[in-house]
């Protein structure tokens, strides 16, 4: 009888795995190299044994991921079946058919965009903005905000030269120039028998870097890309004088206060100069945030996490983070569909932000628990309020080249005024507006 | 016993083949042999330059293949030959193309010189020089910016040292004013050792006996140096100024690494800017005329450098 039973298990548990090798596939998530993605690789293990289907993955440090992504989509490859792509691609990627519609998809499995945080759905999965066509989803919360160290801010001494000095406690920035008047203060200084610097901020000129460190400022300077009525009218808006002043600001903030020789800074040099101890402050993703808090050296406590604090004409921070989408050259679609059904579900996007990754699923942000499960967690909540983001045109990195080659080269080589630089802007965007028949 | 082998190889041919083979002239069988190089390099060169030549009158864009292509007459022509930034960017070359090469020639000569008089342990020494040329351009690239670090690279910590200076109070790659030499140095460190090799290829084939006579004429060594050294090497000297030329106005992979092309556009050589506009902006056309513009400047100055050392190899 026993041998009997055994026999009718072998039997069904070989039904069972022929059947799922029948229609396994080997699905491909292409990403960036960072440590969410590690976190990713963990996380799909579970679906994995859940689906039967196999994952691999294709991560390309950030520098160089746009330039082989783009490549890969615009030659219609077929390495890619899950696109973690960037936000900016949105409108590319739709508009050449690089990515499969999802809307039907997400109407047949119940998926609603209702679930998830609205800033989040309008940068990462919609195309165009403000309309309820969706291309992907939300994979990936991220946000530009600040990290400092909170046990020299504790230091007495410190404290009470800052006060001297400045007339208020030494304690996390609410504006932008208070945020100046503390890199300031700590640049050059010696903590622990070492020379530290002011803040380690984004400066790097071949990618987005600067771009991505500049519009911190311009937003609350006044910043805005077109207005609601003119959405493509960049002259007096881009251009304007108040924005011009927040250039100026961020210029400032690069000849006072930064690490020597942090002229071509992003992220993993940033990450490097606040590891090792070289600054107070340090503008970054809220991605890196994990990384911080669990490093020997800087972790346990010793740091602290602000959002991009206020400028005199608003209080914005510039959106990261990044969309799942089902590349449409895929021979395994159906997979990659169930990978993102799979993906959704409260549950694993509950365990995703326990793994590292930041969730953008209300559930999971909403919980009552959430805000205090990290120390940064309530910091990724207030940067989360305040995200804008830059152009998701099609013809994105045409802009975004144009101003990386401006702003560094007034902010970093100091090239002339920020008027002319952002004049110039204006010159450079109004052409590809025009040769894309927008203007 | 050759003879026998081409003959038993004649035996062995089917009749009716040789037969076909007869019958054709020698310059259809030198076709036959020369027609799949031909082919190959149509396909790769010729048949790419003209579809070239084609895109760069339209405004098209790889990225967008359902966009429609629109034939836009020579305005991309017009656009860059206008465009200020490009004129920049050509400066820049200029200025790497001119420092890298005038500082490879004098200093690649004198270590050619130097290496070819013969002292214990000349071999050894070149190996030592001809170093960095072995390396990829990428890796070089990298520990340079690392060498050039304000605060803890060794090139500002020796400066520093030798001059006084506080080594983090300047930075090689992050300032205006350094910058276009920090790669002008690194390119220099790398490529010298090449020019060597070709000046000491020079020095060598110049025959002892020239030198034996003009010593019994009791020349100078300086008068030796300037009528016999010089004019013998000058060719091989200009030989290695096209390769370097050529190679440098192409610079992409060393300056990336080190600059970025930064700070502002202060080391965007033409070849990172023309890489740009075709993959990271996606201007097909644009880049097409870009690309265009640049061969015809390196063939059309090529060409003329070719003809001027042929008339000093006929002296």
């Amino acid at each position: 009888m026993k041998t009997r039973i055994a026999l009718m298990a072998a039997a069904v548990s070989a039904v069972i795995c022929g059947a799922q090798s029948a229609s396994a596939d080997d699905l491909t998530l292409c990403w960036a190299a960072w440590d969410p993605a590690n976190a990713l690789v963990e996380l799909s293990k579970d679906f994995e044994a859940e689906s039967g289907h196999t994952m691999s993955f294709e991560f390309v440090p950030w520098p160089n991921f746009a330039d082989r992504m783009l490549n890969e989509l615009n030659s219609g490859g077929q390495l890619c079946d899950l696109m973690i792509g960037d936000s900016q691609w949105i409108g590319g990627s739709a508009e050449s058919g690089h990515y499969i519609k999802l809307n039907d998809f997400f109407e047949a499995e119940g998926i609603t965009m209702d679930d998830f945080i609205p800033a989040t759905v309008t940068g990462y999965s919609e195309w165009p903005k403000g309309t309820p066509n969706y291309w992907a989803l939300p994979a990936f919360g991220d946000v530009v905000g600040w990290t400092y160290r909170k046990d020299w801010f504790e230091m007495p001494e410190l404290q009470a030269e800052f006060k001297d000095t400045y007339g208020r406690d030494l304690a996390v920035p609410e504006t932008l120039d208070e945020l100046k008047d503390i890199a300031e203060f700590f640049q050059g200084r010696e903590i622990d028998g070492k020379t530290v610097y002011g803040a380690a901020i984004y400066t790097e000129r071949g990618s987005e870097g600067i771009t991505m460190g500049v519009t911190n400022a311009l937003y609350n300077y006044g910043l805005t890309y077109g207005t609601p009525d003119e959405p493509y009218k960049l002259e007096g808006i881009v251009n304007a004088p108040e924005v011009a002043k927040g250039l100026e600001f961020y210029k400032a903030l690069y000849d006072c206060c930064v690490p020597p020789g942090s002229s071509d800074w992003y992220m993993s040099e940033n990450i490097d100069a606040y590891k090792s101890g070289q600054v107070a402050l340090q503008m970054n993703f809220a991605f890196i945030w994990p990384g911080v808090e669990a490093d020997p050296n800087v972790g346990g406590g010793k740091s602290g996490y602000f959002p991009n604090p206020a400028g005199p004409d608003g209080h914005f921070a510039q959106l990261g983070g990044q969309g799942i989408s089902v590349v449409s050259y895929s021979d395994s679609q159906d997979a990659a569909l169930e990978y993102i059904k799979w993906f959704a579900q409260p549950e694993i996007q509950a365990k995703w932000w326990e793994l590292g990754g930041y969730s953008a699923l209300k559930a999971v942000v909403e919980d009552p628990d959430f805000a205090t499960s990290q120390p940064y967690a309530q910091t990724f909540l207030d940067s989360m309020a305040i995200v804008k983001d830059f152009w998701a045109e099609p013809s994105y990195a045409s802009l975004l080249l144009a101003m990386q080659d401006r702003v560094h080269d007034y902010v970093i080589a100091g090239n002339g005024t920020a008027q002319e630089a952002l004049d110039g802007l204006v010159e450079d965007w109004t052409e590809v507006f025009e040769d894309d028949g927008k203007m | 016993m050759s003879n026998s082998a081409i003959e038993r190889a004649a035996a062995a041919t089917p009749p009716n083949i040789a037969r076909r083979v007869r019958g054709l002239s020698d310059r259809a069988i030198a076709w036959i042999f020369v027609a799949p190089s031909i082919f190959l390099l149509l396909a790769v060169n010729i048949f790419p330059l003209i579809w070239t030549i084609r895109l760069s009158f339209t405004n098209y864009r790889v990225n967008r293949p359902n966009a429609e292509v629109e034939w836009v007459g020579l305005r991309n022509y017009q656009r860059i030959l206008t465009d200020e930034d490009i004129w920049e960017t050509m400066q820049a070359t200029a200025h790497f193309l001119f420092w890298t090469i005038a500082l490879q020639v004098v200093i690649g000569f004198a270590l050619a010189w130097l290496i070819n008089k013969k002292f214990r342990g000349d071999n050894f020494w070149t190996t030592i020089i001809v170093l960095p040329m072995m390396l990829s351009p990428a890796v070089v690239g990298n520990f340079w910016t690392f060498l050039y670090q304000p605060q803890i690279g060794l090139f500002n910590y020796v400066v520093g040292f030798f001059s006084g200076t506080d080594p983090s109070s300047f930075s090689m790659i992050g300032e205006v004013s350094l910058a276009p030499w920090a790669i002008v140095i690194v390119d220099t460190w790398m490529w010298t050792p090449f020019v060597m090799l070709i000046c000491l290829a020079g020095l060598r084939s110049i025959p002892t006996s020239i030198y034996e006579a003009a010593e019994c004429d009791r020349a100078s060594p300086w008068r030796q140096f300037w009528t016999i050294t010089v004019p013998m090497v000058l060719p091989f000297l200009m030989l290695a100024v096209l390769f370097r030329g050529i190679e440098n106005f192409k610079m992409f992979d060393l300056v990336v690494q080190l600059t970025g092309g930064g700070p502002g556009s202060t080391t965007e050589l033409t070849s990172i800017n023309l890489k740009r506009e075709a993959f990271e902006k996606w201007r097909t056309g644009y880049a097409s005329a870009y690309a265009i513009i640049l061969f015809v400047t390196v063939f059309g100055l090529a060409s003329i450098y070719v003809k001027a050392l042929n008339k000093v190899k006929e002296r």
